[in-house]
């Protein structure tokens, strides 16, 4: 398939070269041209007045060799640190079950380094069975005996969907996994579903740093494999008496070219971890002085939550990098989300708009900020928070 | 030292929008500029330069005006600059795409490739990783430090959710690198007097020795079905009155949400 | 408008404004807030191969001229005049070697300054020698294969920061103006040190400090020129930057202006943009024509230098007046278009006034301009006369 421009009804009006999100349609000889950067979107199809941007067959495609019907099961890789298992993974057990049931198959784990009980807490979280290896090598996260087991697990047990968390560790292997056993692999998902028709895995996914939505295929490869983003599938049932195996895989050949020599947690003084805190308090330039996120960590430390900031309030000094939301910064969905003084540049919303509640303080009541918050209170954060965090000590009774 | 850097030339992201009632993209006027991230992966290719010695290269895919993006790179100091351009390379997904630029790092021959942690346009993170498997070199992902740096190893920082690792590595290797890592520098002037009158290598299909059924579409495992623009918020409220006010209707509204 | 530039002159104007973007906007307000020295932008500035482009090809820079380095130093002054002034002082202070230097010295020198390595100063200013220079009472006396440096320069660009610095000494006061010399001091020479720091009501990124010379011993290689060329390396010196000046004035007058326009469009008074008012409007069409006024004549004068032309004091001090006298005015106007925001410190048009403020007052005050236009009136009057 291609999507083509018909030079006869072409009348080079240039409307469609700013419908491309690729930058894939040139004007040549006074007729639009899609180029080698074209993604097969299909956004220009509907812009051209004149019908003239079609979609054809070319009969050039993925080649339909993979006996497809043999792969058959659900996956999730249960990424582990230090021994404990990462709760994405329980996240995508929950997924995973669901995906598996409308499959009418089974749901796996597949558990690298961590000890037994560890295994044991993928079964109570709904997995039928676990794939665990506990050789020494996996004890710290390097990428080539992830890779090199997990597609040996793969060609022996063929499943039909594999899954991990879209986290450093998932996102720097499962690559190489995918281009190891010659399949798809879609980054980053927030939604998964299973195309009742074809049994297809629909893979949804922000682009353009979330600006537009796109739902991703991979018809004729198996496994279909994704990243999912932490917190944003459900967990399933914990079921401390639930059962199933753990199938013990050995390892004792496999080595790295990379080492591992030191594992370091950050103990900066607010301890963000910013991707997994329920409620982030973040503050911007509105601020106005370093001074604002003395206040902001009271109320985040109320609140039990992380400190976040816009790249105006990091690019002021207010507070270091590894704090900062956005484009260029952090990509975070908490429960809450409560920016002050922010006034909403679009970098800054996709990195935090999926928050299932935004809270925006802003002194602007035309701030972009409002147009994606739940709550919306126009006022002066110096007055409204401090009330804010004096209610907050009464409800909690300090 | 052989230093590839490998960039995308990419809509600056911030402008794209979706027409909700149309379901098409608005991207009027928007500037095509060099990945972010890639800026500081070149930044890490001159840095290694002045350590080791050696060039540096910078490859791209993409069509012809992405030379732009090739001489930006060489005014800030790259000595070399390669674009991958060929009808064949059309619909490439991730692993299309890693293929082709490993093929193509391969015939120019490499020691250390960098790659920026991810394309602001696609947000994937994959091709970096995908193409180190195609090369059969370790990589590193997410490199925020350079510990260590030898001919032979490289010592590193890898970012994680909560600290680093610090990961050696043999070389040859792939790293991506991330923002923490440095500070990307501006353009000299003798750089850009020196990208105007640099000849920009370009390679095609036949050149980097690729097999048809690996490019483009027929390599591409993955389809995009559609695309759509992401909900609105619709349920907004505006919380009025004194400040005192509205931190009382808010602290109901946390308390109704169960958050306190 | 199309001022032809080539096309190095328009990437030299495109990397200049970059930097000013980039790296000078953001920190501007913090650098003048805390009157501290921008060392990373100067970093900047060198890696960018800005600091070479007035400087010859055989010494490591890039062999452009007055109008070059006008572009660049017009961009800077966009964003911040105390950066600006760091950066043309640095011109300032290389001018005498690349005018006057050996071919010793200029090897000696000029790579490191090309290379931003090394920045210079310019000193010549004392505390009875401003306005009228021939009021210099530090001295240089011989001393074998040595000068011995006496005496104390005040309100020196870059003192302290730079590393090479030439001075302007009296060597034989008996010949008056014929008594003074010029000579390359570096930093660290024994018995050279830096006294008070000033507090100044602008351009608070760039240092303006105190030298201090007690008994300074420097070898005699290290005059520029012969001795008693002092004041002529001076003027000459003056005469070659003045017109760099007027590049300042007519930086800070467009990023005034830009900002006045940016505000009018976003502020809502009486229901619209504050633009839409023709009181704003004719406010604004005043700055801008002057501002554009200024670059004509700043951009000519520096093509007239560049033409090789040997007498140019006064189009030079044309420039110098009229740029600067436009960006007192036109950032005063630009508060004036923002009203109290203009006033706060939170927008930058406030500092840019302030900034504008010095420009009538250094390298020669405007009154001392126009009086060096006077003087070569009536010299052209009087050649006129005698020649017909």
């Amino acid at each position: 398939m291609r999507i083509v421009v018909d030079n006869k009804l072409c009348t080079g009006c240039e409307t469609c070269l700013s419908s491309c999100p690729y930058d894939a349609i040139v004007l040549k000889d006074d007729k639009a041209f899609i180029n080698e950067y074209c993604q097969l979107c299909r956004a220009c199809l509907e812009v051209c007045p004149e019908g003239a941007i079609k979609e054809i067959e070319t009969g050039v495609g993925v080649e339909d060799t993979t006996d497809r019907d043999s792969f058959r099961g659900v996956w999730v890789f249960a990424e582990q640190r230090d021994g404990r298992i990462a709760d994405v993974s329980f996240e995508l057990l929950g997924a995973g079950r669901r995906l598996a049931d409308a499959r009418e198959a089974g749901l796996s784990a597949v558990l690298f380094g961590a000890d037994n009980s560890e295994a044991e807490r993928l079964i109570h979280w709904g997995a039928d069975r676990v794939y665990h290896s506990e050789a020494p090598v996996f004890e710290h996260f390097n990428d080539e005996p992830y890779v090199e087991l997990l597609s040996r697990l793969i060609s022996e047990h063929r499943p039909e969907i594999l899954l991990t968390g879209a986290t450093p560790t998932g996102r720097s292997f499962f690559p190489r996994v995918a281009a190891r056993v010659g399949t798809g692999l879609t980054a980053d998902c927030t939604s998964l579903e299973i195309d009742s028709e074809t049994g297809n895995l629909l893979q949804v996914r922000p682009a353009f740093g979330g600006n537009i939505m796109a739902t991703i295929l991979c018809p004729y490869r198996r496994p279909q494999m994704a990243t999912v983003r932490p917190r944003v599938m459900k967990k399933g049932q914990y079921d401390k008496t639930g059962t199933g195996e753990i199938l013990k895989i050995k390892a004792d050949d496999i080595q790295s070219k990379t080492r591992v020599t030191e594992t370091i947690k950050e103990v900066s003084e607010t301890m963000v971890n910013l991707q997994e805190a329920d409620v982030i308090v973040a503050g911007g330039r509105g601020l106005g002085k370093i001074e604002g996120f003395q206040m902001l960590q009271e109320l985040a430390g109320l609140l039990g939550g992380a400190i976040g900031a816009s790249r105006a309030a990091v690019d002021e000094e207010w507070i270091p990098y590894s704090h900062q939301v956005g484009q260029t910064g952090k990509t975070v969905c908490p429960k809450i989300y409560i920016a002050c003084g922010i006034s909403g540049a679009v970098q800054h919303l996709v990195g935090m708009q999926s928050s299932d509640i935004i809270i925006a303080i802003n002194k602007n009541p035309d701030a972009p900020i409002f147009n994606v918050a739940n709550y919306a209170i126009v006022g002066d954060v110096y007055e409204v928070l401090p009330v804010i965090i004096q209610k907050l000590k009464e409800v909690k009774g300090i | 030292m052989k230093i590839i850097v490998c960039i995308k030339q990419v809509p600056d992201t911030a402008e794209v929008r979706i027409n909700p009632e149309t379901n098409t993209l608005i991207r009027d006027g928007v500037p095509s500029i060099i990945n972010p991230f890639d800026l500081h992966a070149i930044e890490a290719g001159l840095h290694l330069k002045s350590e080791l010695g050696g060039t540096v290269t910078v490859l791209t895919m993409g069509p012809p005006q992405a030379e732009d993006a090739l001489r930006e790179a060489i005014s800030m100091g790259a000595d070399e600059a390669v674009l991958l351009t060929d009808r064949a390379f059309a619909g490439s997904d991730t692993l299309a795409t890693a293929y082709t630029m490993s093929s193509a790092v391969r015939t120019i021959g490499f020691d250390i490739i960098l790659c920026g942690k991810q394309a602001i346009d696609g947000d994937t993170a994959q091709v970096g990783p995908e193409m180190a498997e195609f090369l059969n070199i370790p990589h590193v992902a997410y490199v925020g430090k350079f510990e260590e740096i030898n001919a032979g190893m490289l010592r590193v920082q890898r970012l994680m959710d909560e600290g680093y690792d610090v990961v050696e590595t043999s070389v040859p290797v792939l790293l991506t690198v991330v923002k923490e890592l440095n500070q990307p520098r501006l353009p000299s002037l003798k750089g850009k007097m020196k990208a105007k009158k640099s000849v920009i290598k370009k390679l095609t299909h036949p050149d980097i020795g690729t097999e048809e059924k690996n490019l483009g579409l027929a390599g591409s495992p993955t389809q995009v079905k559609n695309i759509f623009a992401p909900e609105a918020k619709k349920d907004r409220k505006v919380l009025t009155g004194t400040p005192g006010e509205q931190a009382a209707q808010l602290i109901e509204e946390l308390k109704s949400l169960k958050c306190i | 408008m199309n001022y032809f530039l080539t096309e190095e002159q328009q990437m030299l104007r495109e990397l200049t404004r970059q930097v000013a973007e980039e790296k000078i906007v953001p920190v501007r307000a913090a650098l003048d807030e805390k009157e501290e020295f921008p060392h990373e932008i100067m970093k900047v500035l060198a890696q960018s191969d800005i600091f070479g482009i007035f400087i010859p090809e055989e010494y490591g820079g890039l062999g452009m001229g007055s109008l070059e380095l006008c572009l660049a130093v017009e961009e800077l002054s966009w964003a911040c005049l105390g950066v600006s002034t760091t950066y043309a002082a640095n011109a300032l202070g290389t001018y005498p070697i690349l005018l006057f230097g050996s071919e010793e010295q200029k090897e000696k020198y000029l790579p490191a300054i090309a290379a931003g390595k090394k920045l210079v100063a310019f000193a010549l200013t004392e505390a009875n020698a401003g306005s009228d220079a021939a009021g210099v009472q530090s001295t240089a006396v011989k001393d074998g294969d040595y000068y011995i440096l006496n005496g104390t320069k005040q309100w020196i660009t870059n003192g302290g920061e730079a590393s090479i610095y030439t001075v302007i000494a009296i060597t034989d006061r008996s010949k008056g103006p014929r008594g003074a010399s010029a000579f390359i001091v570096d930093k660290g020479t024994p018995g050279f040190s830096f006294g008070k720091k000033e507090k100044k009501m602008g351009i608070r990124a760039s240092i303006t400090s105190e030298l201090i010379f007690e008994e300074c011993r420097i070898p005699k290689e290290n005059i520029l020129g012969r001795e008693g060329m002092g004041f002529i390396v001076a003027m000459k010196t003056l005469d070659q930057s003045r017109v760099g000046v007027g590049a300042q004035g007519l930086g800070v007058a467009q990023g005034a202006v830009d900002e006045a326009i940016k505000f009018a469009k976003q502020r809502v008074q009486f229901g619209k943009p504050i633009i839409s008012f023709q009181a704003i409007q004719h406010m604004l069409a005043d700055m801008s024509t002057r501002v554009e006024a200024s670059r004509a004549l700043v951009y000519a004068v520096a093509k007239h230098i560049d033409s090789g032309a040997k007498d140019f004091s006064k189009v030079a001090a044309m420039a110098k007046v009229f740029a600067t006298d436009t960006a007192m005015k036109v950032t005063t106007d630009a508060v004036q278009v923002m009203g109290g925001s203009g006033y706060m410190r939170e927008y930058p048009v406030e500092k840019m006034m302030r900034d504008a403020k010095i420009l009538q007052i250094y390298e020669g005050t405007n009154q001392i301009q126009r009086n060096v236009i006077g003087q070569a009136l009536i010299k052209e009057a009087v050649s006129r006369e005698n020649g017909s």
